[in-house]
């Protein structure tokens, strides 16, 4: 049997046992979303690289897939994920990077995960084997299952397999540094955003912003003109501890929130260490924090915040709470895909 | 009859005076949209102002149980917006208002019936501009674009429609305004922005749309390389992918539509080609330079035998006259033409091309290619006389012969205009049962009682038979003002 066939027998089985499945690839996000009950369904076997054509700019693979394994592939044809997925020291899986939906440091200039994904391979609750989108750039037959599927945390299927667009890796990079404090770096980065700059990516933190310029040799050594500031040496492991979490920021904090915001939202008032990411769109603060407080302040904004890591299965939930029409809706899709309530249960929300 | 004298009433009651049409004068201009092959007047066609009359139009239908479709511009190619006669056509055009623009945002808050080109155009004097470009972006709105996840030219770069949209807010068939994405980079919960895009009104109506804006590029210039072999053309769209370059626009044009266009615009195609590429690069004046200088190079090594680069802006516009001009010019040459919409992966392009050329000879039917090449999405253009009695039966076939080739070389049967009515049959060659069930039952998630554009894009089992085509009669195609390309 096959390791497709075997775990859809599994869901088969415990689809007529309505017995919960917890899905997991590399576990390298085991702490985001609430915690599982149920019986370990692992992904991590259904491993390889299917189909790769770098004419197309089309990559696709299993979903047990390590990320490492896919950028090396593609690195080889000189190409990458525009949505920089952390890989959480090579554990992580493709299809736990679009099923989490996080995307890294280049997201609010390139795109993010769900920009990406043309088409999976999955298995519903039922365990029927069902296949959206598909290899091809445009493609608009069909409603688009296969984005929907981004961000879903397992509970709408298990992926199989994804076929996502790549990017040419850029000509040219540079990193530049400016000394600034947050309300001013916000500012600089609203205002370069409406320019013909070829950002790819944005950070401020510890009294500095960060600013990393990719494209063609002549548009970055033009905007790197434009913009001044003092070139950073280490620019690629500066980005990589940040798409990874790895500043010390990150590490030091019981809990972290990640607070996802218009990217002009000032500065929140709240005192503490702050990080900052995709333009002002993403602000890292380190917990604990009041939830209420914090979550009421982000919808005023017309954001939300995520209680990005914590406890296992915090009161305050994880997620910011949906109203009751938007849940009513989720409701209604998960007993689309997993009438039984099988997969990963509770992940994202008690009622999903 | 009671119960639909009940409706019109109701409807009466939640709009305002002249905003419910339902004598058969004031129906006739919504018997259709673009594919005028399929014409049918609707029950009546309701006009409301502002998203609290969207709201009370879809209450009223959904008590008592009659379809609604929602219609923008009504430039769609597909059949999205065709009547039923049992159906309220809900027109948006009245909600065209520019909410906001938010320049350092970067965002465009506007109503659904505001046109894809106002938004770029009150962008204008900020720098920036709304990138996704249908061929109708004059006329075709925005809440269409949302419906359709409409391409354009330059989607290669920038997109489509999903790729451009922070949140919508749409009015479910109960009558329940939701909000959907947010102006933040994510939404809690499920992705339902990029679900509800392209799902062609059949799971809610959009009643306001935040777009993204981008700067606008400092310059752009074309290059334009002529081919002596399609197959060379084909291969010389993946070289360029393949070379890591993602230009503004890769098109292609071959040998049929330059001896159609040629003679209308002038734009310099040499007549002996048997294709001609058009490859846009837009940025700030150097990078346009440094990339046009590697285009070039990829062309003449795949075969090119010769390249010109615009100079200029005329220049620029010139060369790409002829390449809006095909559609129309196609209806100079020809009493009829039906119009297809199928995607492959670009390096299937050569091959395809080839395969639709042989299948010329099985129809008798000539077909002119003009299409995205770098989306590797084809607009094969079959030439026919509906006048001569079994031309119309041929060319279906052939155009269905070709969507199945697309789906054969792990393609789809539309690329960028939609299921609707006109490829609803196709569904059943690309999509198997469960999946069609899956759409069924996702359509239900929103609209339970299947009231909101019902029989459109999603094919029930049953009925996987039968082909349909943009019909275009006498060269007489639906918008003639509209560039189709």
């Amino acid at each position: 049997m096959s390791e497709l066939q075997s775990l859809q027998e599994r869901i088969r089985a415990a689809a007529a046992a309505t017995q919960p499945l917890r899905i997991r690839g590399g576990g390298s996000k085991d702490f985001y979303g609430r915690a599982l009950a149920g019986e370990l369904l692992d992904v991590s076997a259904l491993s390889g690289i299917t189909h790769c054509e770098p004419t197309e700019l089309v990559i696709s693979a299993r979903a047990g897939t390590p990320l490492a394994v896919l950028e090396r592939e593609l690195s080889a044809h000189d190409q990458m994920l525009g949505f920089e997925p952390p890989r959480f020291e090579g554990r992580a899986t493709i299809g736990g990077a679009v099923a989490s939906g996080l995307s890294g440091p280049r997201r609010a200039y390139c795109g993010a995960v769900r920009d990406f994904v043309l088409g999976v391979e999955m298995l519903d609750g039922r365990g029927q084997l069902l296949r959206f989108g598909g290899k091809v750039i445009k493609n608009v037959a069909g409603f688009d299952v296969s984005r929907l599927m981004a961000g879903s945390l397992g509970t709408l299927g298990l992926l199989t397999e994804i076929t996502v667009k790549t990017v040419p890796r850029p000509r040219a990079e540079c990193t530049l540094r400016f000394e600034m404090d947050q309300e001013r770096a916000l500012e600089s980065m609203a205002r370069w955003a409406t320019r013909a700059l070829p950002l790819s990516a944005t950070a401020w933190h510890d009294g500095a912003l960060y600013v990393r310029l990719s494209g063609a040799d002549a548009a970055v050594r033009v905007g790197r003109e434009v913009l001044g500031g003092e070139v950073i040496s280490d620019a690629e492991q500066f980005w990589d501890s940040i798409r990874e979490q790895r500043l010390p920021f990150f590490a030091a904090a019981q809990e972290l929130w990640r607070v996802s915001l218009p990217s002009h939202s000032p500065e929140l008032p709240i005192p503490g260490p702050a990080m900052i990411e995709w333009g002002g769109s993403l602000r890292w603060l380190p917990g604990p924090q009041d939830s209420g407080t914090l979550r009421e302040l982000a919808a005023r904004f017309g954001g939300h915040a995520t209680l990005y890591r914590a406890r296992v299965n915090p009161p305050e939930g994880t997620f910011q709470p949906l109203l009751p029409a938007m849940l009513l809706l989720h409701k209604r899709l998960k007993a689309v895909f997993d009438p039984q309530g099988i997969l990963n249960r509770g992940r994202i929300y008690p009622a999903l | 009859m009671a119960f639909v004298n009940d409706v019109i009433d109701r409807l009466r009651c939640v709009l305002s005076a002249g905003a419910l049409l339902a004598s058969t004068e004031e129906l006739k201009p919504y018997e259709c949209d673009a594919l005028t092959l399929y014409r049918q007047l609707p029950l009546a066609v309701a006009l409301p102002a502002d998203e609290a009359e969207v709201a009370a139009v879809l209450r009223a239908c959904a008590q008592a149980r009659v379809p609604v479709i929602a219609r923008g511009a009504g430039t769609g190619l597909s059949g999205g917006a065709t009547p039923r006669p049992d159906a309220v056509v809900m027109s948006l055009a009245r909600l065209n208002r520019i909410i906001s623009i938010d320049p350092l945002a970067r965002t465009a808050r506007v109503q659904p019936g505001v046109r894809n080109l106002a938004i770029s155009e009150a962008a204008a004097p900020h720098g920036l501009y709304y990138a996704p470009d249908p061929s109708s972006q004059i006329a075709c709105t925005i809440g269409g674009n949302v419906a359709e996840n409409s391409g354009g030219v330059h989607c290669l770069k920038y997109g489509l429609t999903v790729h451009n949209l922070l949140a919508l807010r749409v009015v479910s068939i109960e009558g329940e305004v939701l909000e959907i994405g947010s102006h933040a980079l994510d939404a809690p919960g499920y992705d339902l922005l990029a679900l509800l895009t392209g799902s062609e009104g059949l799971l809610a109506v959009v009643s306001e749309v935040t777009v993204r804006l981008i700067p606008r590029p400092q310059c752009a210039r074309v290059v334009l390389a002529v081919f002596d072999s399609l197959a060379a053309a084909g291969q010389a769209v993946a070289d360029v992918i393949a070379a890591g370059i993602v230009p503004a626009g890769l098109e292609m044009m071959d040998r049929s539509t330059i001896a159609a266009v040629e003679p209308f615009v002038h734009a310099g195609y040499p007549l002996d080609a048997e294709a001609v590429l058009l490859c846009e690069c837009d940025g700030t004046a150097h990078e346009v330079e440094e990339e046009i200088l590697r285009v070039e190079a990829v062309l003449s090594r795949a075969g090119a035998r010769e390249c010109r680069v615009s100079r200029d802006e005329a220049q620029r516009l010139r060369f790409w006259a002829g390449r809006k001009a095909a559609f129309p010019a196609m209806g100079a040459i020809s009493p009829d033409y039906y119009c297809m919409d199928g995607s492959i992966p670009r390096q299937r392009l050569a091959s395809v091309l080839q395969a639709i050329r042989e299948m010329e000879g099985k129809y008798g039917l000539r077909c002119s290619n003009v299409f995205h090449a770098g989306d590797g999405n084809l607009h094969p253009l079959i030439l026919f006389d509906s006048s001569i009695a079994d031309e119309v039966a041929r060319a279906e076939a052939f155009g269905g012969e070709i969507l199945e080739l697309c789906v054969r070389e792990g393609g789809s049967i539309t690329g960028e205009h939609g299921v609707g009515l006109e490829k609803i049959n196709h569904m059943c060659v690309q999509f198997g049962s469960a999946e069609l069930e899956a759409f069924h039952a996702v359509k239900s998630a929103f609209d339970p009682h299947g009231l909101l554009n019902p029989g459109k894009a999603v094919p029930t089992l049953h009925r996987c038979a039968e082909f349909g085509r943009l019909h275009v009669r006498g060269g007489n195609v639906p918008h003639p003002e509209l560039p189709r390309f």
